[in-house]
């Protein structure tokens, strides 16, 4: 009962930082740069699950007025879906960006691999 | 070895951050400036939906803060391949009958949906930036079903160009109409529920969806561009 | 319902293992989209309708289209 209660309360926050420790696994060991930008993009999805899960309020609804009165007695806060809802079109932005900065490296380098690409020097 | 330490290291983060997320409580509530936009939302602005109210109108100076970084992103693209050396054409087999017909069937219903999203954005879920990027969609859909057919890129540019544009003017003509800040909202508000009503708020996000479909199409003809 | 999203978050968390692990770029693309779908789901069951609309819009259509032309241009085997 206890490890019931332990689960719905906190498996949001669980399954938002295990992304964002995986999502900083694959920065950190991985040698291929597309892989690194994969676990960028991870790493994204993770944070927004997180902000979002911590606007949310017991028995609230989504903050949409209606026409016809159906009892709606709370909502969830509106201010972090707005932050939520910027970030994820930056996110799309940047790893646009960092994909084509990796077209150019292979044009240049030949490889992918940033073992080989650090021996290099030129 | 490299990987036992980044494990180590992540492990001792993990604890340190589960130790803080503990004190958090799921599903009370925490802040007194979502109630205020929920109470006072619907007549100081006039929509319906409040998250839009609050992204257009009570926090309007963030979403051009991220128009402009989708700009420089835009911008980047266009620049750094710009001059890469471009390999041979091969020759692109056509698509079946039924694959371009099909595709060429789809792509005005959907623009049609993508724009229904983003004008009927503060009456619903939805808005610019959704609708913009189901617009970007069916132009993602033209390349991979009718192959050899490009978006011809100044006309992208333009379109792109002037949406920004419109959101600056709306923005200037409320800082000099009405009240001392930018993007005040001068238009009159209207009928709740109604089409034409919240003010400025359908114009600003009609601007934002030419944009970030216009850019994102952008984007996508840039990468794919083999010759 | 809480079974729901125990499974839906259980599912979504292999998917990003299996991204990191998959030595086939087409296969962690594609890993990569299955966590931003889920994650839309998930969005939607928080009362978001408007993130979970931007979440399956452009994570899990636009960014793996990108991705995949990325990779079309570059090699496709991890070495």
């Amino acid at each position: 009962m206890n490890f019931m209660n332990f689960i719905s309360n906190y498996i949001y926050y669980i399954g938002a930082f295990g992304l964002v420790f995986i999502g900083i696994y694959i920065i950190l060991v991985k040698r291929n740069l597309i892989k690194v930008i994969i676990g960028l993009s991870i790493l994204d999805t993770g944070v927004n699950l997180f902000l979002i899960s911590v606007g949310y309020i017991s028995k609230g609804t989504a903050p949409i007025f209606s026409k016809i009165d159906i009892g709606i007695t709370s909502m969830v806060d509106p201010v972090p879906q707005a932050l939520v809802l910027t970030a994820i079109v930056i996110g799309v932005a940047v790893l646009a960006l960092a994909l084509s900065l990796a077209i150019r490296l292979y044009h240049h380098y030949g490889t992918l691999n940033l073992r080989k690409i650090k021996e290099q020097r030129w | 070895m490299r990987r036992i330490i980044s494990i180590i290291i992540l492990a001792i983060v993990a604890l340190g951050i589960a130790l803080c997320v503990i004190n958090i409580p799921f599903g009370a509530s925490k802040t007194k400036v979502g109630n205020y936009y929920i109470e006072k939302g619907r007549e100081q602005t006039g929509a319906a939906n409040i998250v839009t109210s609050v992204v257009v109108n009570y926090r309007g100076f963030d979403t051009l803060g991220e128009v402009t970084v989708l700009f420089v992103a835009a911008i980047g693209v266009s620049t750094v391949l710009a001059t890469l050396k471009k390999k041979t054409k091969k020759e692109v087999e056509p698509a079946s009958l039924v694959l371009s017909t099909g595709c060429r069937f789809l792509f005005p219903l959907i623009l049609f949906f993508g724009a229904y999203i983003f004008i009927y954005g503060h009456l619903s879920p939805g808005g610019g930036f959704q609708g913009g990027a189901v617009i970007a969609s069916a132009f993602l859909l033209t390349y991979l079903g009718c192959r050899g057919k490009r978006i011809s890129e100044k006309r992208s540019k333009i379109t792109e160009s002037l949406s920004g544009l419109v959101f600056i003017v709306v923005g200037l003509i409320g800082l000099a109409v009405g009240g001392h800040y930018f993007l005040y909202n001068f238009l009159p508000k209207g009928v709740l529920f109604s089409l034409f009503s919240a003010g400025i708020i359908p114009l600003i996000y009609i601007a934002i969806g030419f944009k970030v479909g216009s850019e994102i199409a952008g984007i996508i003809d840039k990468l794919v561009e083999e010759s | 319902m809480i079974f729901i999203v125990l499974f839906l978050i259980i599912v979504m968390l292999a998917a990003a293992v299996s991204a990191s692990i998959f030595k086939d770029l087409m296969n962690a693309v594609i890993a990569s989209c299955l966590v931003s779908l889920i994650a839309s789901i998930l969005f939607f069951l928080l009362q978001a309708p408007d993130v979970a609309m931007a979440e399956a819009a452009i994570g899990a259509a636009l960014i793996t289209a990108v991705f995949v032309i990325a990779i079309r241009r570059t090699k496709r085997y991890e070495e």
